[in-house]
């Protein structure tokens, strides 16, 4: 009994270490992050890369999820708001949806999934085959030179993506609603645009630079950190993704709470 | 040039060098052998400052390698040719030769830049048409002289070669090892070999080192590589499984 009680704590103190251990690596490297987003020199035709790999790149996969996601937001309104003759709602639910919640949640969400698994691919894969080693012997700092430029991009992108996630979300609540809900096309648009605040955009524009850093940094911090061969490269991606999406999600609840619970 | 003095260094549990001690002289082209896992991509990581040995002393240009304030200068004195090259994917050939060129201390303009890799280039015997290639449309042999020529743009003091011949057939090996003795030769370069590759040893090396558990087992002139009376040296050339180098079968 006494071995089975040590081995079961052991095992939440390993685990405990683990994640402790983890959490002060993360935040040394993101403060080296930091650090050489902020200090010369500037890699332009690598920030210029990320940038439209990052941004421009995931404009089609972001359009799609926003769109989808905004019509069946609309049918799922009309449909639980005709319970209580609340059908009429549907413009500023889908608005406030959308650009509280929905916009920036899907959109951090797929880059996490596109951008985050593409960084951490593609750097792994350059420590596998030496090339970070290559890139300190000929004086280039693989931080500066791999890690700032893309999380730059994804601090600056991924708000202007969300912005046109919640734009397309917003339309596609309007087409399902103006098409097969006959609700009539002005009336819906000037309820939209009535009911948003300020405070509703610019808490999605703020969620989405905090989700394009968290998104990006995982990409680089496990690619950085990746193991030896196919595997470790696999093993990186995939934790990064995961990493990258609780990370996204746990930020969006103190984001929201830090806007909106007052 | 660079002095290696009691050097150790472990992984974990794993003890991977134990008191290596090496001396090549400036302009000397040394070649270390040894078995897999004896340490040697390991030593010249650890001169590269790659990774930091435990304890012991490493010393470049009579300089203490921790001592080095200027960290730019202290690699621009160096090139190093990748047992897989290494070459940047995303770039085309002219700019993975002319990467130290494009940015740092040793910037020149784009052009300047484009002249030097293409000159590299055809040093190392490719022409100027590969140039605006990216390394995925180029062969083995030609990564390899794509990664040889980025090592010797900045024509650097000293040049570390990882297994250079390693994945190349044996008329390409001959050619890389040709070029490398040509290029160290009339570059005055100090240069460091890793290699198993005995023919590469013999084209390669003034001096030959041997590396055992981590350690420096010999250390003498090539021409007496075959003349030497230490066990494991010569079970190492002769490729023999029986002697005393353990070997799993």
């Amino acid at each position: 009994m006494i071995k089975f009680l040590n081995h079961f704590l052991g095992s939440i103190g390993a685990a405990a270490l683990s994640f402790s251990a983890m959490v002060g690596r993360v935040s040394i490297f993101t403060a080296q992050t930091l650090r050489h987003m902020f200090t010369p020199p500037v890699y332009g035709r690598e920030l210029l890369i990320s940038l439209m790999n990052i941004g421009y790149l995931s404009l089609p996969v972001v359009g799609l999820t926003s769109l989808f996601t905004g019509g069946a937001l609309a049918l799922q309104i009309y449909a639980g708001g005709s319970r209580f003759s609340a059908e009429a709602v549907v413009p500023q639910i889908v608005a406030i949806g959308m650009v509280r919640e929905l916009g920036p949640v899907l959109v951090g969400l797929m880059i996490a999934a596109r951008v985050t698994a593409s960084v951490a691919a593609e750097i792994a894969t350059m420590k596998v085959t030496e090339q970070i080693d290559a890139l300190v012997t000929l004086s280039t700092h693989p931080m500066k030179y791999l890690t700032a430029p893309r999380v730059w991009a994804g601090l600056l992108t991924v708000p202007f993506l969300v912005a046109v996630g919640d734009i397309i979300g917003i339309m596609g609540g309007w087409l399902v609603s103006t098409q097969s809900l006959d609700f009539n096309s002005a009336t819906y648009l000037r309820n939209t645009i009535n009911f948003l605040q300020a405070a509703d955009i610019i808490s999605s524009l703020v969620k989405g630079a905090v989700f394009g850093f968290i998104a990006t940094l995982m990409g680089c911090y496990y690619g950085m950190n990746s193991g030896r061969g196919a595997q470790g490269v696999g093993q990186a991606t995939k934790a990064s993704v995961v990493s990258a999406a609780i990370l996204i999600l746990a930020a969006n609840f103190l984001l929201t709470q830090a806007f909106f619970a007052a | 040039m660079i002095t290696l003095e009691n050097i150790h260094k472990s992984f974990g549990s794993k003890q991977i060098l134990r008191g290596l001690d090496l001396d090549v002289k400036q302009g000397e082209s040394c070649v270390i052998i040894g078995g897999s896992g004896t340490g040697k991509s390991v030593t010249l990581k650890c001169i590269l400052g790659l990774i930091t040995p435990d304890s012991g002393s490493i010393k470049v240009a009579e300089e203490e390698i921790t001592q080095t304030g200027d960290r730019d200068a202290f690699l621009a004195q160096f090139g190093m040719l990748f047992q897989g090259a290494a070459l940047f994917d995303s770039l085309p050939v002219w700019q993975n030769v002319a990467f130290r060129l494009l940015r740092g201390s040793l910037k020149k303009s784009k052009d300047e830049a484009r002249e030097i890799a293409i000159e590299k280039l055809r040093r190392v015997g490719l022409s100027a048409d590969v140039a605006d290639q990216l390394p995925g449309e180029l062969s083995g042999g030609m990564q390899k002289r794509v990664g040889l020529a980025r090592a010797i743009a900045a024509d650097p003091k000293i040049i570390f070669f990882d297994e250079p011949t390693t994945g190349l057939d044996p008329i390409m090996s001959g050619v890389i090892n040709d070029l490398i003795r040509e290029i160290v030769t009339e570059m005055g370069a100090t240069a460091l070999t890793i290699t198993h590759d005995m023919t590469s040893v013999r084209a390669i090396a003034d001096k030959v080192a041997m590396l055992h558990r981590g350690k420096l087992r010999w250390h003498g002139d090539v021409k007496d590589l075959d003349h030497a009376d230490d066990p494991y040296l010569t079970q190492f050339i002769s490729g023999s499984p029986e002697g005393p180098i353990e070997t799993l079968r």
